[in-house]
């Protein structure tokens, strides 16, 4: 029988979605759950002069109007010290920040009368003069620190020399606009206290353990007196892999009224305190030789950040690595505005950061008078120059050859505006994909029951990707039993510790324990068994047995075999339990590891009105072992669609004179509709990679947006003559 | 959501009743309600008209009829409108998505107000929610607004698809009021801001829209509706074109002529009429009609692209339509 692992097997929580009877956090029937509607303010920068409250306060079912004036100040509210994520807002002061920022919360029994209620509360502003445009030559940029996991800034050789020799050159400024995730399912939480001390939240988050100590540290809890369950996920994207200002408001509120409070934001609110990827101006220079040898590359970002945290979006990071160059320079800096806190939103650094370097190696191509896939096979990096470590597999090559032939790439006449189909202009235009692989520790444990199913548990979440079914087909393989016989639960502080949902990690991280526990579990059954005088495995040896299909058997003969189920009858009846823990071993010394990819895209250009539409996607893929075919594509799919609407038409756009925003909702922040999204086609080339990690899977969650970006707009570029280097590419830039 | 009162009329009568004046009427509320739960409209009273008998489409000697309840799907996909003019159910057709199309009404469409983010966030200076308050568009972020037809104190786009078309048709609005009946021509029905950006038509309180009616003119089953936005689909237009030609001979003997995404209101061009009257239909003329239509734009620092691009859409349309 084949492995569960690497099929593609249907969702084994499909049913469940499709019958809307799976259980979203907003979802969960909490008794006597009172309702709290967030008011955000309505400047950017500023104090809260007055806020009056007697109307909403009197208004019917309104059971508490909190305001700095009167909220609780939680007992680690004010700790300095790491934060354990970011730094929050919930009214624990009037200084205001950021448009939209929560100053009034407003509780009540049902969700319409608290925002009835909410409407009648009248907040005055002193108003400071904000400034939110990021300006690249601002005297306030600084330099961070460091980047989330890398050194701010590298240099490697002699940038500066070499890009003066290089006889071709290419030195363009490319940006991207500030975008806000918007997954179907808001940011919600539910907020139950049991007595002080005690704290449940139900909430929707790609990281129950980052909420659970997060709000320990905030309120004063012992971190075993908080438990956080997210058991399904409407999409995170990035925005919910950290608590933001909700979750302590949902707390606080259900502790001033004694219930249990739910929160569920607005559409508005997700362009306001839940994150965002930050704007970037990212200059990039490329030196090369006649024939295309990369001798030199510099990318410099700038972006902005609030005036109260950090996040730095860490695009010049793949420029370290993608290409074999021997001089390379890169730099990240900051400018502080009067925004909110930015962060991850898929693909971060990679997307934004891939979009200018893949942009400049089009550019760079069209100068060399040399084909964008010859370009980049020419400067194929046997190893990371960044470390100078081999890459523990990389098959960016194999992605090219079976890419082009895929997708026709020989049909493509090389002069921009060549190409024509009746009055559409048509333009091919190709790109890199990389995202690095993560891995966090994780833990997992798996309990066999008497009747021969198994319960496998860990704290990791399902946000959309797969987590449930890719989990439930690795602990099968390990613990040797029937796919339908296992049951894998998650998103629950209760269970054995994962990390968040996020970086592409989750099966790399959580995959190994998983894996681990169903291995350890199934030995011990072994050992049952073959310490049981009445198996027919009596006295042999645990290394001689194998496992499948809920039966051990002898390697060397099959037919000699016990059922796991007969086994712990016989010995008691009780459940086999196991837990154990993964982590990473020596191989990240040894190794530089990244998923490769490479990406294709045909557009078609209104020549008259400037519409762009793109016509077909291809994305072929080394990414290590595919666990599920199906989950894995739908990855891909979902990263390839949303290159689209980053390169065509996504961006949040302030109001400059006020720093508000002004797109607040899905009419107005426009994502693609399906008669935006072509053909979408995916492959993997088969990639073995023995080093990542015990599944050797490399993790999908984030390249297949990397690569898509640059690959549309270089087809733009081809399409129409025009180099639009500020995304995104809408109707104004190309008439 | 603000708390409201609610009457669902079984007849016109009923509807006409005591409190009309006070009420706002509702139909397919695809707009309405939006902007109820935003905020931005706070009705006392609801007056629902679904139930009167106001949803058929009859075709008589004098055009066509079109009931005001008709939905906006049913009216695109009538025989007589995809036939007779076209342009008029491509327009639908180019608006909104399926779901959308299948509650929003005629009625409702004639009054459907604009997409101004400013607008529809209750933003503090907007002449439109409270006049005398200022304009923040139109030194702010004003891409998608008007560059005719506007003035300092409202720049706001009409953002109907259904409206130019009719307009380009010469379409009449019967209108009933407890005081009677009266017929207003569409061009005449949507009112420029001028210094009261808040009264945006002719309709009067307590007035209701009963039918639209379109004349029999031939030519206009030569007619196209062609649009330019931000994505293939579920995006209001950033300049949209209705035209009808018609060419005897080689020549054109009549045209029509409006746009859409670039107007205060939906945009009737009688220079661009005028141009193409006696011309051949083919680019020269269209060119020259393009210009004359936006001679007299106002463009704001983030939508003067539109002034090309309306141009260029109206030329698209007309050679669509010449080519028909």
């Amino acid at each position: 029988m084949k492995a569960f692992t690497g099929q593609g097997l249907d969702r084994v929580d499909g049913r469940l979605k499709v019958t809307g009877a799976a259980e979203y956090s907003a979802d969960v029937p909490v008794a006597n759950v009172a309702y709290a509607v967030i008011i955000g303010s309505a400047i950017a920068s500023g104090k809260i002069a007055r806020i009056d409250v007697d109307a909403a306060r009197s208004a019917p079912g309104v059971l508490a109007v909190l305001t700095s004036a009167n909220a609780p100040k939680p007992a680690g509210a004010s700790a300095k010290g790491p934060q354990n994520g970011r730094v929050l807002q919930f009214l624990q002061d009037d200084r205001v920040y950021y448009d939209g920022q929560p100053v009034a919360v407003v509780v009540a029994d049902t969700l319409e009368r608290a925002q009835g209620a909410a409407s009648l509360v009248e907040v005055t502003y002193e108003t400071s003069p904000p400034s939110v445009t990021l300006d690249p030559t601002s005297s306030e940029a600084y330099a961070p620190e460091k980047l989330v996991r890398d050194p701010t800034d590298s240099h490697r050789g002699d940038f500066d020399a070499a890009f003066a020799r290089a006889p071709v050159t290419v030195d363009a400024t490319y940006t991207t606009p500030c975008q806000n995730h918007n997954p179907i399912e808001l940011h919600a939480t539910i907020a139950v206290w049991q007595g002080d001390d005690k704290l449940t939240l139900y909430d929707a988050t790609q990281g129950v353990f980052g909420v659970k100590r997060k709000i320990a540290r905030l309120f004063g809890l012992a971190e075993t007196n908080v438990r956080v369950i997210s058991k399904f996920l409407g999409g995170g994207f990035g925005c919910k892999g950290t608590p933001w200002s909700h979750v302590p408001i949902a707390a606080m509120a259900a502790k001033v009224v004694g219930r249990p409070v739910k929160v569920v934001i607005t559409r508005q609110q997700m362009f306001a305190f839940v994150g965002h990827r930050p704007p970037t101006i990212q200059r990039v220079s490329l030196g090369a030789t006649h024939d295309g040898k990369l001798t030199a590359i510099r990318h410099a970002l700038v972006s902005h950040t609030s005036r109260f945290d950090e996040f730095v979006e860490g695009s010049a990071v793949v420029s370290r690595s993608l290409y074999a160059c021997p001089n390379v320079e890169t730099s990240h800096r900051l400018v502080r505005l009067d925004v909110a806190t930015p962060t991850f939103m898929r693909a971060p650094g990679e997307c934004t950061g891939n979009f200018a370097l893949e942009s400049a190696m089009d550019e760079l191509g069209y100068a060399l008078g040399m084909d964008p896939i010859a370009l980049r096979l020419k400067n194929e990096a046997d190893r990371d120059g960044d470390t100078d470590k081999p890459w523990s597999s990389r098959s960016l090559r194999q992605c090219y050859e079976h890419g082009a032939a895929l997708f026709g790439w020989s049909r493509r006449s090389r002069e921009p505006r060549s190409m024509r189909d009746g009055k559409w202009l048509v333009g091919f235009g190709v790109a890199t994909a990389t995202y690095p692989v993560h891995r966090s520790a994780a833990s997992a444990s798996a309990r066999v029951k008497a009747d021969g199913t198994a319960v496998v548990q860990s704290a990791t979440q399902d946000i959309g990707t797969g987590t449930y079914t890719i989990m439930t087909q690795i602990a099968a393989d390990a613990l040797g039993l029937p796919f339908e016989h296992v049951r894998f639960e998650l998103g629950d502080t209760a269970f054995p510790e994962a990390p968040m949902s996020a970086g592409s990690q989750t099966a790399a991280s959580t995959g190994p324990a998983v894996q681990r526990a169903g291995l350890a579990a199934r030995r011990q059954i072994a050992e049952l068994a073959v310490a049981d005088a009445a198996s027919p495995l009596h006295g042999l040896s645990v290394t001689e047995l194998d496992a499948k299909d809920g039966a051990l058997f002898i390697k060397s003969d099959p037919a000699r075999r016990d059922t796991m189920a007969d086994v712990i009858r016989r010995n008691g009846g009780r459940d086999v339990f196991v837990e154990a823990k993964a982590t990473e071993g020596e191989e990240r010394k040894k190794y530089a590891m990244r998923s490769f990819g490479a990406e294709f895209a045909e557009v078609r250009v209104d020549p008259d009105l400037g519409e762009v539409r793109v016509a077909r996607l291809l994305g072929v893929f080394g990414a290590g072992k595919i666990l599920n075919e199906k989950t894995g594509k739908s990855q891909m799919l979902g990263g390839m669609v949303w290159g689209i609407g980053f390169a065509l038409t996504e961006r949040t756009r302030y109001d400059v004179r006020d720093g508000r925003v002004i797109t607040r909702d899905l009419a107005d922040y426009l994502v693609p509709v399906e008669a935006d999204v072509p053909e979408v086609e995916i492959a993997f080339v088969d990639e073995v990679d023995a080093h990542v990690n015990e599944l050797g899977a490399k993790g999908i969650g984030e390249v297949g947006l990397t690569g898509a970006i640059a690959a549309i707009g270089n087809a733009v570029f081809h399409a129409t003559g025009k180099r639009v280097r500020d995304l995104p590419i809408t109707v104004d830039k190309l008439i | 959501m603000h708390p409201f009162g609610y009457l669902r009329a079984d007849s016109l009568e009923a509807a006409l009743g005591a409190d009309a004046e006070r009420a706002v009427f509702i139909a397919g509320g695809t707009c309405l309600v939006d902007l109820m739960r935003l905020g931005v409209m706070k009705p006392e009273r609801l007056i629902d008209l679904n139930r009167l008998s106001l949803d058929r489409v009859v075709e008589t000697e004098q055009g066509v009829s079109i009931g005001a309840l008709v939905r906006n799907s049913a009216l695109a996909e009538h025989t007589a409108i995809r036939t007779r003019y076209r342009a008029l159910s491509e327009a639908l057709l180019s608006g909104a998505s399926p779901q959308l199309r299948n509650r929003a009404t005629v009625g409702g469409n004639l009054m459907q107000r604009t997409r101004c983010a400013y607008f529809r966030n209750s933003f503090p200076r907007c002449n439109k929610l409270v006049p005398g308050s200022g304009c923040a568009a139109f030194d702010g972020e004003n891409r998608e607004h008007a560059i005719l037809g506007g003035s300092e104190h409202c720049i706001a786009v009409h953002p109907s698809d259904m409206c130019v078309a009719m307009v380009a048709f010469e379409a009449q609005i019967r209108l009933r009021s407890k005081q009677g009946e009266r017929v207003v021509p569409i061009g005449e029905f949507h009112l420029l801001p001028g210094r009261r950006p808040d009264v945006e038509t002719v309709l009067a309180p307590g007035e209701i829209i009963t039918e639209v009616m379109l004349p029999a003119v031939p030519f206009f089953a030569r007619s196209r509706y062609v649009k330019a936005r931000d994505r293939a689909s579920y995006e209001f237009a950033l300049a949209s074109a209705a035209v009808a030609l018609d060419v005897v001979g080689g020549t054109i003997r009549a045209a029509r002529v409006a746009l859409g995404g670039v107007g205060t209101k939906p945009w009737r061009s009688r220079e661009a009429e005028q141009i193409l009257m006696g011309r051949a239909p083919n680019g020269p003329a269209f060119e020259e009609a393009a210009r004359a239509a936006l001679a007299q734009v106002a463009p704001r620092p983030h939508n003067a692209f539109k002034v090309v691009l309306a141009q260029k859409t109206l030329v698209r349309a007309l050679e669509q339509a010449a080519n028909a």
